[in-house]
């Protein structure tokens, strides 16, 4: 599947770009970061400490192992910091 | 009911007149607006962030949930995005109900949503460089009281 992915904030700082159309095969956000990590060396610095990394599939915020069939944008980003 | 995202600054005035005119039923109107603070005297800009797609529904989804809870006659949530300086107005929230109690809870209710659950990022540049705002472990804490 095709999957849009945008980062904000420091995330996207550490990972360069905006946003990027990715295939992947991956079921779960977390597998999606592991793939991601894995691939090269400024994705697993944005992810190394995923504590501090947030996610929204479609615009509405969930947990890493929410399942991403049927999802068309993920969105990575630090905890919001907005007010 | 109103939430609106922008770069330009606001009128708080003229935003809180609009909210009541026409309206004689209203007994209380309360209001927050942020600042940008500069108390260390270093910071020279505040940059902020957002995720266009999914800031305004966030907003009224917090909204919502505020008149879900209490009995409100009407809400505003004004938020700017982009390069501020000291001292500018960031965002307002305002809040009218019949009696005090229900604007004064909805205000620091739609306040506390606000700070970590909708999508914006700080970023403050300063005469030692530019460094992300991090969120408050409080924040969180804040949402428990809920």
């Amino acid at each position: 599947m095709k999957l849009e992915l945008i980062y904000f904030a420091w995330v996207r700082e550490r990972i360069g770009v905006p946003r990027e159309t990715v295939e992947t095969e991956v079921a779960t956000v977390n597998a999606l970061v592991l793939e991601l990590r894995a691939r090269e060396e400024r994705y697993d610095l944005a992810f190394s400490d995923m504590s501090v990394v947030r996610v929204a599939l479609d615009q509405t915020l969930c947990n890493f192992d929410a399942p991403l069939e049927g999802v068309c944008e993920v969105a990575f980003f630090p905890p919001m910091t907005g007010g | 009911m109103a939430v609106r995202v922008q770069i330009e600054d606001f009128d708080l005035g003229a935003e809180l007149a609009a909210l009541r005119a026409g309206c004689t039923n209203i007994g209380a109107l309360v209001s927050f607006c942020g600042l940008v603070r500069n108390d260390t005297g270093d910071l020279q800009t505040l940059e902020l962030e957002h995720y266009p797609e999914m800031t305004e529904k966030a907003l009224a989804e917090i909204e919502e949930e505020a008149h879900y809870r209490w009995d409100l006659n009407a809400t505003l949530i004004v938020h700017r995005f982009g390069l501020l300086e000291p001292g500018e107005q960031i965002m307002m929230v305002a809040t009218a109900s019949l009696h005090r109690k229900a604007a004064f809870e909805a205000a620091d209710f739609l306040m506390d949503f606000l700070k970590s659950r909708a999508p914006f990022w700080k970023k403050e540049t300063g005469v030692d460089g530019a460094k992300w705002v991090d969120a408050k472990e409080d924040d969180e804490t804040m949402l428990k009281r809920w």
